[in-house]
């Protein structure tokens, strides 16, 4: 069973107060700090719990500069077997198109049973990679499994849809599963695991290596134009509703009756 | 006539001496084997160094140990304890003499002779009343009222022991009364019920003119007598009643280290390159950590004062003894040739002792303040929370903060830039960051509460303002400053606890200052007792009490109104740091207080729930929050103001107030926003 996780590094926007950067297409990164995506949390913990049950090995990859190191290595304290970066100055301002060619020619190349990786970014939150990655790769895929379970030559999975829904499938190896939060409990990964992990190499390839042609890549690889990115504009600010417990409730349920939130 | 002595009573043909030396030989070597067996494994066990300091440790053998200072913490069963150790002490040498009259009828430890030994032989004859009358309380305690802390929920077997000790004791008692009731009827001697009451009470049931039978009873008194000892001797350390041989090494082994926690192993240069972090197993413990558990007498005391306990948490700290013992004395038994510690299926840390019980634990000391012999138990709680986070496996509400801990140097996720970013509220003033190479009186050490939570913010500020008013030079390190990891390392992530540690040494030796202040109770503890470096560190309430003993600061009665105030004991100032008394100071100084103490308070009081990134934990079990129990703690002695000094019991108190509907009731406020708004 060889399983690939592809991980997206991503700024941390929670607490920060965002800027845009200069000519708009952008906001400013410099100091932001930078952390796994939480969706692909998800995914190299599945990885790890399967390859825990039926064996196999466990690949680990990013586009992403030299920082993105950390997160590699926390994969591999989770129960990575081996972990790539991939990375090159001509990466920079690539669209989800772009990454899914450099990870689909990465892929191409070793053996692949199962690809996961998480549903949405939270950064942009596009949610395409899995599907193109898909694509390019041949495969079938699925999106927002939140219970996989892997059988032989082919993998049952859960899809959790909108009212409640549940969808039960199945797919046949190999394949590629976009992963929902809340799939596992992923562990919790310490100082002290990380550091008994720090003796393995993290390749770090480029283009060359790739073999990804210059227009696949980056700026000229990407298929997404972003004209501008403005901060939303400034609210009028909010309603403190006070009084007793029962007041509150009622001029709560008449300003959502106002504004059409409830009939 | 002379009444026969058992040693020139031949016992079927044979001489009573071989006898007596058959029956010690026998006990004695059982006895003995039973020891090494215990002490085996003792010696698997991991090491600890607990030979420092040694007058401390005399000293508290006297006064804990023989001195049982703990005891009347617990009023009644405290005195029924005194009464019988003292017996016991009293009736050692009762029993040695005892045990030499098998072999000559006129021994006598060498000094217990002439007036001496004739005092004592009254002093022995009352304490046997006595102990057999504390006996005869502690069972029909036991049997009628019930106390809740003697339970021994979820195991079996245990609910027998304490009636089979008593029992043994009594008849103890009773055989002695026989066995000198006969000879005292025997000589004919009346009018001695003052001198020898025991005796004369026993000899008042036996006929008068019967030689035979007053043989009978004093040789057969005396024999039972020496088989319900040796008896009592070899159930000791098979039993919970191993405490009678063990708590006075365990109280002179104690730790003498409050407020720290042990390391992850003793004697190990990197424990980063150990095999196995933390505890998964009885040998995984130190030797005594064991010990701990040979000792328990499952009195339940700390229980019963354990805030998780109270709650409904899945934790009892008596039981973590209690369970552990029985899986040592299961696993390493007395008569196996090979201890077979895989021979039963269930792991002590994760299925006899759960996951739940050990995340359930504050840290707030309050059992370890209670345990009359010194038990601990926050190490070993942390020593399995280190096993069990070095397997990945936390209560998920923790992994965030920690997560944030790790990458930004506090839990809330807050950009390390804005560490500073609450001194722009003060307008008054700058507040001044300390440079790598600049020099300030104090510094200010806020932590990741005071920086970023905006309640606690509150007491940052005001005891900025404080500071600032009473010309003290003091400045903070800003961005420099990392979280203190107190909890980090309670809970069990050593190496997260090295990373941030560092960091802040590291800040602290590039600067120059005479000491350290700060208001976080966790933040003050950690800095003393864990930090590898010394540091000089005081907490605002020591720094606020300093200022008014030197006419620094004078206070005034306005914010409080008259209001009925009393003060909660943060864990980690009082039972942690023995700090009780600065802060109370302080409210004294407030002109005209009304003053009300909590009946839970000082080395009692009453954990809130627990700090820094406890204030995240979600606890399934509890049916009740530990601060709105407090609340009401308060209430019943018609606190309107509760007074705090540590900025986590604030937040649990104050969210407290409100889930139990008392607001506008009671306020909960930290000393130092008191003394800001009380000052004149």
């Amino acid at each position: 069973m060889n399983i690939i996780v592809c991980m997206k590094w991503i700024p941390d926007t929670s607490e920060a107060d965002l800027t845009v950067s200069p000519g708009a297409k952008d906001i400013k990164k410099d100091d932001l700090d930078f952390d796994m995506n939480d969706w692909d949390r998800f995914a190299i913990e599945e990885a790890a719990q399967i390859k825990e049950k039926v064996g196999g090995k466990v690949t680990v990859v990013s586009v992403a500069p030299e920082e993105s190191e950390d997160m590699l290595r926390e994969c591999l304290a989770r129960g990575a077997d081996e972990a790539f970066q991939i990375w090159s100055d001509e990466m920079e301002g690539g669209d989800g198109y772009a990454t899914a060619s450099v990870l689909a020619s990465f892929i191409n190349g070793r053996p692949h049973d199962l690809i996961l990786t998480g549903t949405l970014a939270e950064d942009d939150g596009a949610g395409q990679l899995g599907g193109m990655l898909a694509e390019m790769l041949g495969i079938p895929s699925a999106t927002l499994a939140s219970r996989i379970e892997v059988q032989d030559k082919k993998v049952a999975f859960v899809r959790e849809l909108e009212g409640g829904l549940y969808e039960a499938m199945e797919m046949d190896l190999p394949c590629l599963i976009a992963v929902a939060t809340g799939l596992n409990e992923p562990r919790f990964v310490s100082i002290r695991a990380v550091r008994k992990v720090a003796s393995i190499e993290i390749p770090n390839l480029g283009t060359g290596e790739l073999g990804v042609g210059a227009d696949k890549i980056g700026h000229a690889g990407a298929r997404i134009e972003i004209e501008k990115i403005e901060l939303p504009p400034e609210g009028e600010g909010a309603e403190i509703v006070k009084g007793k417990p029962e007041e509150v409730a009622a001029r709560l349920a008449e300003i959502l009756k106002e504004k059409g939130a409830i009939a | 006539m002379n009444i026969l002595e058992p040693a020139d009573t031949p016992i079927l043909g044979a001489p009573a001496p071989a006898i007596a030396f058959i029956i010690l030989f026998l006990s004695i070597s059982f006895f003995f084997y039973v020891m090494y067996r215990r002490i085996n494994l003792l010696r698997k066990a991991a090491p600890d160094p607990r030979f420092s300091d040694i007058p401390t440790r005399v000293q508290r053998v006297l006064v804990y140990g023989f001195g049982q200072w703990r005891q009347p913490r617990y009023l009644g069963a405290g005195i029924l304890h005194i009464l019988l150790f003292a017996g016991f002490i009293i009736l050692s040498l009762r029993s040695l003499t005892l045990i030499g009259r098998g072999f000559s009828p006129t021994f006598h430890i060498p000094f217990l002779t002439g007036s001496v030994g004739f005092a004592y032989d009254s002093i022995k004859d009352y304490t046997v009343l006595v102990v057999l009358i504390v006996c005869v309380i502690a069972m029909v305690r036991r049997a009628v009222f019930h106390p809740a802390r003697y339970d021994h929920p979820g195991t079996i077997g245990h609910e027998h022991e304490a009636y089979v000790i008593l029992g043994l004791v009594s008849a103890l008692m009773i055989t002695d009364m026989i066995h000198d009731g006969a000879a005292l009827k025997a000589s004919g001697l009346s009018g001695e019920y003052y001198r020898l009451p025991a005796a004369t009470l026993a000899s008042m049931f036996m006929p008068t003119n019967s030689m035979p039978t007053l043989n009978f009873l004093h040789v057969g008194g005396y024999w039972t007598h020496i088989l319900f000892f040796l008896g009592l001797l070899n159930y000791l350390p098979v039993s919970k009643h191993f405490h009678v041989i063990t708590a006075i090494p365990n109280v002179f082994f104690s730790n003498l280290n409050k407020g720290s926690i042990k390391p992850v192993k003793y004697g190990v240069a990197d424990w980063m390159e150990l095999e196995q972090c933390g505890v998964s197993d009885l040998t995984g413990f130190t030797w005594k950590h064991i010990l701990d558990f040979y000792s328990c007498a499952d009195c339940g005391r700390c229980s019963d004062n354990c805030p998780a306990n109270t709650v409904g948490r899945a934790l009892s700290p008596k039981m973590i003894s209690v369970k552990a013992r029985d899986y040592a004395y299961e696993h390493f038994p007395v008569f196996d040739r090979v201890a077979q510690p895989g021979r039963s299926e269930r792991k002590l840390v994760g299925d006899i002792i759960t996951e739940q019980e050990i995340w359930a634990c504050t840290t707030c000391g309050a059992c370890e303040a209670e345990c009359p012999i010194f038990i601990e138990y926050i190490d070993k709680i942390v020593d399995m929370r280190r096993y069990l986070m070095d397997r990945g496996d936390i209560p998920l509400s923790l992994q965030k903060p920690l997560q944030q801990i790790k990458k930004k140097g506090n839990a809330y996720g807050a950009m390390k830039s804005k560490r500073s970013a609450w001194t722009k509220d003060i307008e008054e003033f700058q507040i001044r960051i300390l440079e790598e190479g600049e020099h300030s009186d104090l510094l200010f050490f806020v932590d990741s509460c005071g920086s970023f939570d905006p309640r606690i913010q509150e007491i940052t500020k005001s005891f900025a303002r404080t500071m600032k008013r009473a010309n003290v030079d003091f400045a903070i390190l800003g961005p420099d400053e990392n979280d203190s990891g107190n909890e980090v390392r309670r809970l069990g992530e050593e190496g997260l606890f090295e990373q941030v540690s560092s960091h802040n040494i590291d800040a602290f030796q590039a600067r120059s200052f005479n000491e350290i202040v700060a208001f976080d109770p966790h933040a003050f503890n950690v800095i003393k007792n864990d930090y590898p470096e010394p540091f000089k560190v005081i907490h605002s309430s020591q720094f606020l009490a300093r200022l008014l003993s030197n006419g620094d600061l004078s206070l005034n009665g306005g914010y409080l109104r008259d209001r009925t105030v009393t003060y909660h004991d943060p864990c980690y100032l009082g039972r942690h740091n023995g700090i009780y008394d600065e802060p109370r100071r302080v409210l004294k100084a407030i002109p005209g207080i009304r003053y009300q103490e909590m009946k839970r308070s000082f080395s009692r009081s009453f954990c809130c729930s627990g700090g820094g990134l406890l204030l995240w934990y979600e606890n399934e079990e509890e049916k009740e929050r530990m601060g709105e129990r407090r609340v009401k703690m308060a209430m019943e002695v018609g606190a309107q103001v509760i007074v705090t000094a540590c900025p986590f019991c604030l937040i649990n108190i104050e969210d407290a107030i409100k889930t139990t509907g008392n607001e506008g009731k009671i306020e909960v406020i930290d000393l130092v926003e008191l003394v800001d708004r009380s000052m004149s």
